[in-house]
Order: structure tokens, then sequence, then C-alpha cells
């Protein structure tokens, strides 16, 4: 097994078994670990705790029952998957969960948990360009921090948040970095292995996936790089999961040069910036830089032309949306973007991500299509 | 004199909410400003810059009480508008996408032709406040966006922890001021603050009357059918800040304490039971859902969808964070707890037997704590509910024979245990 198979191999064990993860994580330094509901959070104060921050991003093909007694069946794909594992306590192990609130369903999930980890709700503030929001949101996180060392019983000190900002950032370079790699060795990084590097980083610690991934990233660029004979994507939309169907992409070469999907570029889109002000602050003031999220509020609607200049960066062929079922913030972006896309004459392609689903021959055929196309 | 001396109730309502169309194009003509904003974002500040407003919600229920949902419907389909989208946003979608279309070619579309939808301008700005839904800061986006105008907006953060935190009220006072800035660029003159004051100390006149109204339910029989409520809603949404709203309401409120004290009831005799009606109206099926419990004797004596406008204030707060307060307490942007707070002290006021629960499809955040809402509402108080499908404007959700199998069963449960009491 080559160096570049065996830190892949690693990432997709971490990947697929998070529960393995956080059991190692125990076992090894005797913390636990604090979930993180979608989208957003202050991640890096859990990690200063030394605690495991642990994503939260649903499961695949679970047959919804339990959740079924709480969530209509129009409550977004993601969310039935979540509530059917907080009833089925598998989220019973964390030491507590952060959840955030940017949608009107994310509200509700807030207020009705069905496991036993206690639960830290804030809010992002959505009026993102003023001062007062920064100064909202710094009261939120204080009150975060205070909970957590509450629950924890520890004390989060400035030096500690400090250096995690620090791993943070720098974690977040080296996958943006990655992204660039991955987009120039599709043979190598292929979408299922792609995707394995985005999400093992939920289920690890930073500094640790930031190693990997800079060793990943010396050998894979210690290649050759090989003209690509298929076609290349950018992907948009919260997720684009399972194997299954990054397999579908694997099958038709179509390569993934860029995404903005919420479980993964958007997680590392923006840093925390260094200055003079306090943790908090500069963590907060991230959340006013984000940018191209259907979350973030934005009333200039970057998001399309965003993509339409990934796309041109890229060279890619065409953008994929992927869609999370029932997910209404997406589904308002997707009319302005589609115009946009097609104003552009850039071939685009929507396909559902439904978490419940186990049967993708009908994505498989649209896929098929749409890259004859192209 | 002046036109409306005399009118009854009834008339003045629609005699304003038309006149409130008709000065928004009388504006458009002359070239002033028409602002198009979500039902319970602050109104004030427009108001007072003399601009005129426009209510996409109203609008669209409106559309759907006239049974012309579908045609907008499906322009905003035609658009790739997802049927899982809100549908008084798709409404509105369709509507506006018809309206540019008219403005760019000089002609209108077929559809729009055809629709009874009242004849509303395009706005110049729009406004928005997520206090009932984050959904409103994604439909104003798009407005914003596909019609190249300014979007101002009014933030209101989820309260997960109530009493609400003065960070918070400093926060939303804060975008009170910025959006004045806004419409002081957008105006090209300067905010008068002396208007301000009379405009708010006009909202807080015809949220009194609002209150008024809504009060009128606690009598037993009642003077007050709620279904009313759904129907008078307009004018506190669109007018609350013009004296239109307070004309309308203090002469329904005098109506109805002139029937109370004549012992004239909404229902004569007929009140057996009295529910709790939880969520919004079904506008393309009001007329099924009122019939159907008032042919089954029962009367809705408490409802918090209209009273999301109970937006008292002290107006003479010059902070603001007492006006902050009154737009961010909304019931469905605070916690669980809260929310069955805010629901039990309704069914309490309006002497309730027990709750109708409106599994809307088009909104979210009155749909998915339903569930947690209702059980823990029957376990403090015991009181009997149901829940049934439907939705906001789009007429395809609603089944009236589920409707009507749902309420039967409540009104059976709320009869015996009225039985039972006696």
């Amino acid at each position: 097994m080559s160096k570049v198979e065996a830190i892949l191999s690693q990432l997709k064990d971490i990947a697929a078994n998070p529960k393995k993860a956080m059991d190692d994580y125990k076992a090894e330094t005797g913390k636990g670990a604090v979930g993180i509901m979608p989208l957003y959070a202050p991640e890096e104060m859990i990690h200063a705790t030394g605690y495991l921050p642990m994503g939260i991003w649903g499961a695949q093909g679970k047959t919804i029952s339990k959740a079924r007694t709480y969530l209509p069946a129009f409550a977004c794909s993601i969310m039935q998957q979540v509530m059917e594992l907080q009833c089925e306590g598998a989220y019973d192990d964390l030491s507590a969960v952060l959840f955030s609130v940017p949608c009107d369903t994310l509200k509700c999930l807030s207020q009705k948990w069905k496991g036993t980890s206690p639960v830290i709700v804030f809010t992002h503030p959505q009026n993102r360009g003023l001062e007062a929001a920064n100064q909202f949101l710094v009261t939120e996180y204080e009150l975060v921090k205070k909970q957590l060392e509450s629950i924890l019983d520890v004390q989060i000190t400035n030096v500690a948040l400090e250096n995690s900002i620090a791993i943070y950032n720098e974690n977040r370079a080296v996958m943006r970095e990655f992204v660039k790699v991955a987009a120039d060795y599709p043979q190598v990084i292929d979408a299922v292995s792609r995707h394995a590097v985005f999400k093992a980083r939920q289920f690890m610690l930073k500094e640790k996936h930031t190693e990997l991934v800079k060793e990943l990233i010396a050998e894979v660029k210690a290649m050759p790089v090989q003209p690509w004979d298929g076609k290349k994507v950018v992907v948009t939309g919260i997720l684009l999961e399972p194997n299954e169907l990054l397999e579908i992409f694997n099958e038709f070469k179509i390569a993934i040069v860029d995404d903005d999907l919420a479980q993964e570029s958007r997680q590392i889109r923006v840093d925390v910036v260094n200055g003079e002000d306090g943790p908090l602050y500069r963590m907060a003031r991230a959340w006013q830089q984000m940018y191209g999220c259907s979350v973030a509020t934005d009333t200039k609607k970057g998001r399309g032309k965003m993509l339409i200049n990934k796309t041109f960066q890229t060279g890619a062929d065409a953008i994929i949306v992927a869609m999370m079922k029932f997910c209404d913030p997406e589904e308002w972006d997707y009319p302005v973007m589609y115009r946009e896309f097609e104003e552009k004459g850039i071939k685009n392609l929507m396909i559902e991500v439904d978490q419940e689903v186990s049967s993708f021959e009908q994505v498989k055929t649209r896929l098929q299509s749409f890259v004859e196309m192209l | 004199m002046s036109l409306t001396q005399g009118m009854k109730a009834k008339q003045l309502l629609a005699y304003f909410q038309s006149k409130a169309d008709q000065d928004a194009r009388e504006a458009k003509a002359r070239g002033d400003l028409v602002c198009w904003s979500a039902s319970v974002a602050p109104p004030e500040f427009c108001v007072t810059m003399g601009i005129a407003m426009i209510y996409p919600e109203t609008h669209s229920a409106g559309i759907g009480a006239r049974k012309g949902a579908m045609d907008m419907l499906e322009v905003a389909d035609r658009k790739g508008y997802n049927i899982d989208c809100c549908s008084y946003g798709r409404v509105n979608m369709g509507y506006m996408e018809c309206l540019k279309e008219a403005a760019i070619t000089g002609v209108k579309p077929e559809v729009l032709v055809n629709s009874p939808a009242a004849d509303v301008p395009l706005p110049d700005l729009v406004i928005t406040c997520n206090n009932i839904c984050n959904t409103l800061l994604k439909w104003y986006e798009n407005l914003a966006a596909e019609l190249d105008i300014p979007c101002i907006i009014i933030d209101v953060p989820f309260n997960h922890t109530m009493p609400i935190p003065e960070y918070a009220k400093a926060y939303i006072a804060d975008q009170f001021r910025n959006a004045i800035s806004q419409l002081e660029v957008i105006c090209g003159r300067p905010f008068d603050w002396k208007k301000f004051k009379e405009v708010r100390d006009q909202t807080q006149r015809s949220v009194y009357h609002w209150n008024r109204i809504a009060a009128m339910s606690q009598y037993k029989p009642s003077p007050l059918n709620g279904f009313d409520l759904f129907n008078y809603m307009a004018l506190i949404v669109a007018c609350r800040s013009l004296d239109y709203a307070e004309i309308t309401f203090k002469a329904f409120a005098d109506e109805l304490e002139a029937n109370l004290k004549a012992g004239i009831y909404a229902f004569k005799g007929a009140e057996k039971t009295r529910f709790q009606w939880e969520g919004i109206a079904v506008w393309p099926h009001l007329g099924h859902t009122f019939k159907a419990m008032k042919g089954l004797g029962s009367i809705m004596t408490g409802t918090a969808y209209p009273a999301l406008w109970d937006l008292h204030y002290d107006a003479n707060d010059e902070s603001l964070h007492s006006m902050a307060e009154a737009y961010t307490r909304i019931y469905i942007n605070t916690c669980l707890e809260n929310k069955v707070e805010v629901l039990m002290n309704i069914m309490e006021k309006g002497k309730v037997d027990g709750t109708v629960y409106h599994l809307n499809r088009s909104c979210k955040l009155m749909s998915f704590l339903n569930v947690e809402t209702a059980e823990v509402i029957k376990e403090r108080n015991g009181l009997p509910y149901v829940s049934f499908d439907g939705d906001q404007t789009d007429p395809r959700v609603f089944s009236p024979a589920q409707f009507d199998t749902r309420v039967q069963a409540l009104v059976e449960m709320m009869e015996a245990n009225m039985a039972a009491a006696e």
C-alpha cells in the first residue's frame, strides 16, 4: 500500500466510524466529546476544553421510524436522521451538544432534543454587516463558554483558546490547499477519497488531521500532474453523501474540482483573523466574514456569483447542485442561482440528496445523461 | 363629511384594505416610494418617511382565499421554486415575476390579467424581519436580488432563553437606528424624529384596539367569532401605523361591546364548546374550516396567530429597547417553554375546551414543535387536542374530509369532558 493509500485509508476509516473515533479518543485522553449540530459553531471553544468536537451530520440509509412521532415528513432529510439517532440514544455518550439555530428547522430541533446530553443553544445574528451583530454574538459565545465550562467542569483560558484558534486556522488553510490538490490530481484523490478527507476532520482533533493532510498533500504533489480525460464539476449544497453516490461520480469520471458544501468547504472558508481583539470577538467576526452560504443572510445574494467564479477559476465543465431534501434555505437560493448560471451559459444539474434513500439508480441515470451532454 | 362616517366595522375593513392598496398605486404613480414588508417587520420607520407599504403575506393570503393561488404557484414553480418553500413566498414570487414581466415588456402576462389578486405595485425597497421565521430572510433576499432594490433587515435573534436579554434588545435597537440611516439615504432626506414619535403612538393605539377585540373572546358565550380575527388581521398587518387600523378596530370592538351588553353572541345560542386554533389559517379553505366548526357548535375563542400583532411597547422609550422587545417576543421566536406559556395563557383567557393544531406544510417553524407543545399542554391542563394537515395558501394540501374527521373527534372529546364535569 502506498503512503497516499495508507493515509486515505486511515481517514476513510475515521469518517466511516465516528463512534470508534470517539471511543478511542476517550480511552487515550480520558476526556469525552461534544457534539456539534450543523452548520456553524465556535468549535475552537470545545477544542480548548480538551474534549473532542464531533460533527453531527445525520446518517445514511436509516429508515425513519421513531422520528416520525416527532417530525412530519417534510422536515429536511438530515434532521430526520438526526432525530432518529437521538431517539435511539446514539448521541447519549456526548458530554454536551452545541446547537446553532440559523434556520427554522434548527430553531425547533434545538427545543426538542430526545437524547440525554445537555444541549447548549446559541443564535447567530443575521444582520451581519453591523458591529452590533458582533457584540451580540460575543455575548452569545460568552454564554456558550460559561455553559461548556460548567457542564464539562473545565476552564477555557484565553491561552488555550488562542492555541485552538491557531490550530483551526492552520487546518482550514491546509484543507483549502487540499481542495486545489484534489482538483489537480483527480486520478489520485477521487470523489470518495476527497469526501473522506473532509468528513474525517469532523471526528478527530484538527492538529492530527492537519498532520495527515499535510503529509497526503506532500505525497500527492510529488507525483506528476496527469491530464484528466473526464469532466470537472463544482458541487454546492449541504452535503454530498453517501459513498454510493460519490462512486457514481467516480464511475462517470466526474472530478469534483471545488465545492461549496456546508459539510466541506463552507467549514474552512473563513479563518478567525489575528489581531489585538479578544478571541471571542475575533471568532464573532469570522461569522461576519462568512459568505456564500444559504443560512448566512446576504441581501446581495453573492452565492451564485461565487459559484460562477469557482467554475471559471477551476475550468469546471458544470455546477452540480446537491439539494438536501426539504432544506428550505437551500431551496430558496436555488432559483436565483439557477437564473445566474443560465445567464452565464454554465451547465448545471440539480440532484436531490435524501439520506434515507439507499437506491441511487435514478440519480445515476441523471448524472450519466448530464455528463454525456457536457 | 368623512367618507367613512357611519360605516360599520366590516365596511371599514373592506374600505381601508382597498385604500391601502390604492395608496400604494397612487404613490407609485406619483413617483413616490413603495416598500414591500414582512408582516411583523416594524413599519414605523417607512411610515414616518411617508413610504407606501404593501404586505406580501397578506397579499398572498388574499390570493389564496380568492382561489387564485395555483396560477401564481405555477409561475414560481417554473422559476425553480421547490414546492417545499413557503406558499406565501411562492405565490408572492410568482406575482412579482408577473409584475416584473409587465414592467419590462409593457404587457401584463395573461396569468396576471386573469388573477383575482389585488393590484399592487412593484416595490422600490423591501424590509424584512425574522421574528416569525427565517424564511422571510431568504424570500426578501430573493426579492431584493431579482428586482435589484435595497433590502432593510431587522434581525431578531431566536430567544432560546427567556426572558429576552438586554444585549438582544440592544442589538435590535441598533438595527432600528441603522434602518433609519438606510432610509435617509434611500429617501434622500433626513428622518423626521417628531413624526416617528407620532407614528409609534398611532401604532400603539391600533394595537390597543386590536387587543380589545381579541379580549372579547373571554366572555362565555362569546360575542366574538374568533375567525373574524383572521379577516380583520389584514389591517393590523398592513395598516397598524396608520389610523386605518385604529378606526376600524375601535368600531369593531365597540360593536362587540354593544352586542355583549345586548346579549347578542357570535353563535347566538348555539355555542356548545370553545376551541383554540394553533397555527396560520388555511386561507383557501377558510370557509370550510369555519363552517365545519360552527356546524359542530364549536367557537374559536383563542388563537395565538392574530395575537402576533399584540405589539405593545412604550412609545416614549427613546432607547427603542421597548419597541425591540415587542418585535422579538413573538411566541414562535422563543423557546418551547415560553411558547407553551403563551398558548396556555390564551387558552385560559378564552376558556377553551381543546385545541386544533394546524400542521402547516408551508410553515416549519409553526409545525415542528407542535407535538411537544401539545403534549406539554395536555399534561398541564388536561385538555384534548387534534392535529390536521394543511397549508396556508397552497390549496392542494388540505383535505376537508380529514379535517372534518379530526375536529369531530375533538368536539366529541370536549363534549365528553364537559359532560363528565357536570
